[in-house]
């Protein structure tokens, strides 16, 4: 009685709180978008505002509200299902936008010389929206799934796990239209500006409290793997945003500010950062998603559980002094180049640790690679990541580097890890999630997942294969010399000669995005519950769990 | 003590410093007392039921 | 309920926590900050200066078009590169550029020292229609930077916050920062001695060659043309300490 009293008191004290908050965001933004400095931050101002005005009706109406928000396992599964839903939305749009700045390299007039269409606002806008946006939104739906599950414990918060997910989305909005108005810090993976780096701050520290929360209210005594791997991806790109973003705005009501670094630490504080937006971001958080989904759906514990603790703290502690080797021959001092290329190279053992415990997870259940294309898209993810790990120690290598950087080559490696590892590692999770989440026996076609399967690995394969030519054509172009000694290409030969590659990466792209939109039809049609044609053919675990028979797999340890 | 003095011996400590860690971790995970710990703990994914369910064993 | 043990598991993911923090913030500290106080970071040289207003802002666009997306600014210490760019970069060069452009991909070429390869019309020209120019290239056109007016209204602001993250404006540059915006883009008017005094070597011309308003591309152009062209590299001596 007295502990239900309590809660009641507690769900009316939050309720009052996130209606108070709405409200400050509302006049917030009205300072903004009145009194602002410019014309992008006051558009910024009504957009802030209207979002909160949103917000606030919404918690007007369901204030009170004793209802739980959760289902009869205990779960909190909203949030994860809006982050799930928003995966996919901005998976679409980022790799278009990616195809059609493809696009642009091959045939210029597409850029339509405006403003708003260059490639050089463009880029950001994909480069955010495949990284932050997508990724960011797997991240966050596959960790709160996971937390909850393998804590056994209900996510904590009554408002604060929306805010998470719907906070997320607003800063995603306030980065993407920023860049096509120009506002940005130039910082390559850190572009928005002072005021949304404030506000994605405060979401990322809301973050962090739900997921400590959540593993504090476990009932088990050891914490899962995966979530080691999803705390350090939050933890670390929480100190990375903060010191590489340090900025001072030249007004408090106006959207420019300048980096308080400058030139060479500037370099440096940005390849740390940016290397591990790389190493946090999109390999350990997805390293979580990896040790949590693919023994999952194989039905299999991880091939080694030591493994993967030794996986853990050892690419944890290696991948942040890799930034360096982004600038080998640069005006950063010599030891500091050697330091990167070292740790880069050491970092090649841990990845393939990680990889071949993924990989292995799978002995014994080599068929359900055949039978099953969801685990094999995880199977060929993780396959792509042991492919991009070892070609990137061998880039950090000043002699590689000498010819890889600057061209294609690197964007061709990026590629390879994040359609390939990246992509399809969320592809594959949300293909397990969606059924789950909402409740279905099934996904709607496996046969559509075939496609999806095969439509994308092509074109990843066109992706890579044409950036691996036209890169080191380029690199080799640059320091060709003729008989007499002289360099032999002009600059813009070298760019003549890319575009074949240029056309058929673009290619490649589009088959990436037609992959994606396969995806988004088909989940489309399992959350509208149409009834699976092929139901026969899917494993069991596709089911969600109150629709699963009992457990196939044999359980040696927990038998008793 | 000159730079190059300082260099070699923060070189050596660091480097000791990081086995010995590394050695931390590998004593731990192949500990044969932590071997039940870690077989449990991999199959936390396959547990059943929800949040209000009581552990086995 | 047992309280004890609970305790434990409590701490025990906030020991976690803190652990992760430590070995990831250990790369950090030892690769970043002796950069701020290691001498030998950044060479004495003679001839860096900070930007004028007009460079600063033409930078400032050259920020917001995100041109470093497909320009480098930094030359490699290799062979060709040297021959086909110019001297390598030094890290003095870029001590005063908040953010560095540096730059990770060359779709086009580098732009460390491209101020004065070219002429003001040849870069007007090629920035409003890069093909007419050069028929390969693949960079988008930017027109319309010649028709936008300069908006020069915040640069007394902009080259305030400069010096305050660090920049070596004196207070009199601050003061000036909108009279020498203008006395650079008018080679007739009193200013433009003044203003190279202040800054040394500042090239004052109208650089988009339109005498009507100063635009965007006067400013742009303003600060592709003094890349790379501060530093006297006939003083310059490369056998100090840690450089390369």
């Amino acid at each position: 009685m007295t502990s239900n009293t309590q809660k009641i008191a507690w769900n009316a004290f939050s309720d009052a709180m996130a209606v108070a908050g709405s409200i400050g965001g509302i006049i917030l933004g009205l300072v903004f978008a009145l009194a602002g400095r410019d014309d992008m931050i006051k558009f910024h101002g009504w957009l802030f505002a209207a979002a909160c005005s949103v917000a606030c009706l919404i918690l007007l109406m369901r204030m009170f509200d004793d209802e739980e928000n959760v289902d009869d396992t205990g779960y909190f599964d909203g949030p994860v299902r809006v982050a799930t839903v928003a995966t996919i939305f901005w998976g679409v749009v980022g790799f278009l936008v990616g195809d059609i700045i493809a696009w642009q390299l091959a045939f210029p007039v597409l850029n339509l010389d405006l403003p708003w269409t260059s490639f050089g606002r463009l880029r950001p806008l994909h480069t955010s929206g495949v990284v932050f946006a997508f990724g960011g939104n797997a991240l966050i739906a596959t960790s709160l799934y996971v937390v909850q599950r393998t804590c056994r414990a209900r996510m904590v918060g009554r408002w604060s796990p929306w805010f998470l997910v719907w906070g997320y989305q607003l800063f995603i909005v306030l980065a993407a239209t920023g860049y096509i108005l120009g506002v940005t810090q130039s910082k390559e993976y850190a572009e928005p500006e002072w005021y949304v780096d404030i506000w994605l701050t405060l979401v990322w520290v809301v973050y962090l409290l739900v997921f400590m929360g959540t593993l504090m209210r476990r009932k088990e005594p050891h914490i899962y793997v995966a979530n080691w791997f999803f705390l350090s991806f939050i933890v670390t790109v929480a100190m990375l945003h903060l010191v590489n973003n340090a900025a001072l705005p030249v007004s408090f009501l106006g959207s420019k500010s300048y980096i308080i670094y400058s030139g060479v630490q500037d370099a440096m504080t940005q390849w740390w950062y940016g290397h591990n937006a790389v190493g946090f971001f999109l390999t350990a958080g997805f390293l979580g998603m990896m040790y949590y989904f693919v023994p999952k759906r194989a039905e299999r514990p991880v091939y080694s559980y030591r493994l993967s603790i030794v996986h853990f703290w050892s690419i944890i502690f290696l991948y942040i002094w890799a930034g360096p080797h982004h600038l080998h021959y640069t005006a950063l001092p010599d030891w500091a180049q050697t330091l990167g290329m070292t740790f880069s190279i050491m970092l090649w053992m841990p990845s393939w640790g990680g990889m071949i415990n993924g990989l292995m997870t799978l002995s014994g259940a080599w068929d359900k690679l055949r039978t099953d294309p969801v685990i094999r898209m995880l199977v060929v993810s993780v396959a792509f990541y042991g492919m991009s790990t070892f070609e990137g120690p061998l880039m950090s290598v000043k002699a590689v580097n000498s010819l890889s950087h600057y061209t294609d080559w690197t964007i061709g490696h990026v590629h390879s890890g994040a359609l390939g590892w990246v992509g399809f590692v969320s592809f594959g999770a949300v293909y397990c999630l969606v059924p789950w989440l909402w409740g279905r026996k099934g996904l709607y076609s496996m046969k559509l997942v075939e496609w999806h399967f095969w439509v994308s690995t092509l074109g990843i394969l066109l992706y890579i294969t044409s950036m691996w030519v036209s890169g080191i054509l380029q690199g080799l172009m640059w320091r060709a010399y003729d008989q007499l000694g002289f360099l032999e290409y002009s600059f813009v030969e070298t760019v003549e000669a890319m575009h074949p590659f240029y056309v058929i990466r673009a290619v490649g792209g589009l088959m990436f995005v037609v992959g994606s939109l396969l995806m988004a039809w088909n989940l489309w049609k399992t959350v509208y519950g149409e009834e699976p044609a092929d139901l026969r053919d899917q494993p069991r675990v596709a089911a969600a769990p109150e629709f699963r028979e009992s457990p196939a797999m044999a359980r040696p340890a927990a038998a008793e | 003590m000159d730079y190059e003095t300082m260099v070699v011996i923060t070189q050596s400590l660091a480097l000791l410093f990081f086995v010995a860690l590394f050695i931390l971790v590998l004593g731990y995970v192949f500990w044969p007392g932590n071997k039940a710990k870690f077989e449990r703990a991999s199959r936390l994914p396959f547990e059943q039921g929800g949040t209000n369910q009581k552990r086995e064993v | 309920m047992d309280w004890s043990k609970h305790k434990i598991f409590e701490t025990n993911s906030i020991v976690l926590l803190i652990g992760i923090l430590i070995v990831v913030s250990i790369g950090g500290i030892v690769e970043i900050a002796p950069l701020f106080w290691l001498s030998s970071t950044i060479e004495k040289v003679k001839g860096m200066r900070p930007y004028t207003p007009l460079e600063q802002v033409g930078r400032d666009i050259y920020v917001r078009e995100g041109c470093y997306l497909c320009h480098s600014q930094m030359i490699r210490s290799l062979r060709d590169e040297v021959e086909r760019y110019g001297h390598y970069s030094l890290a003095a060069e870029s001590m005063y550029d908040h953010p560095f452009q540096w730059g990770s991909k060359r779709t086009g070429p580098d732009l460390a020292r491209v101020g004065g390869k070219y002429s003001d019309e040849w870069h007007t020209l090629h920035m409003s229609n890069p093909r007419a120019v050069v028929p390969e290239s693949v960079m988008p056109g930017y027109a319309w930077l010649a028709k936008r007016k300069l908006d020069g209204k915040d640069v007394t602001a902009n080259i305030a916050a400069l010096k305050a993250v660090g920049v070596p404006y004196t207070d009199e540059m601050v003061k000036q920062a909108g009279a020498d915006l203008l006395a650079q883009v008018d080679p007739d008017g009193d200013g433009a001695e003044a203003l190279q005094k202040r800054y040394p070597k500042a090239q004052v011309r109208q650089f988009d060659g339109n005498p009507e308003f100063v635009s965007e591309m006067d400013a742009l152009v303003a600060y592709l043309q003094m890349l790379g062209t501060l530093v006297d590299f006939t003083s310059f001596d490369a056998s100090g300490p840690n450089l390369r």
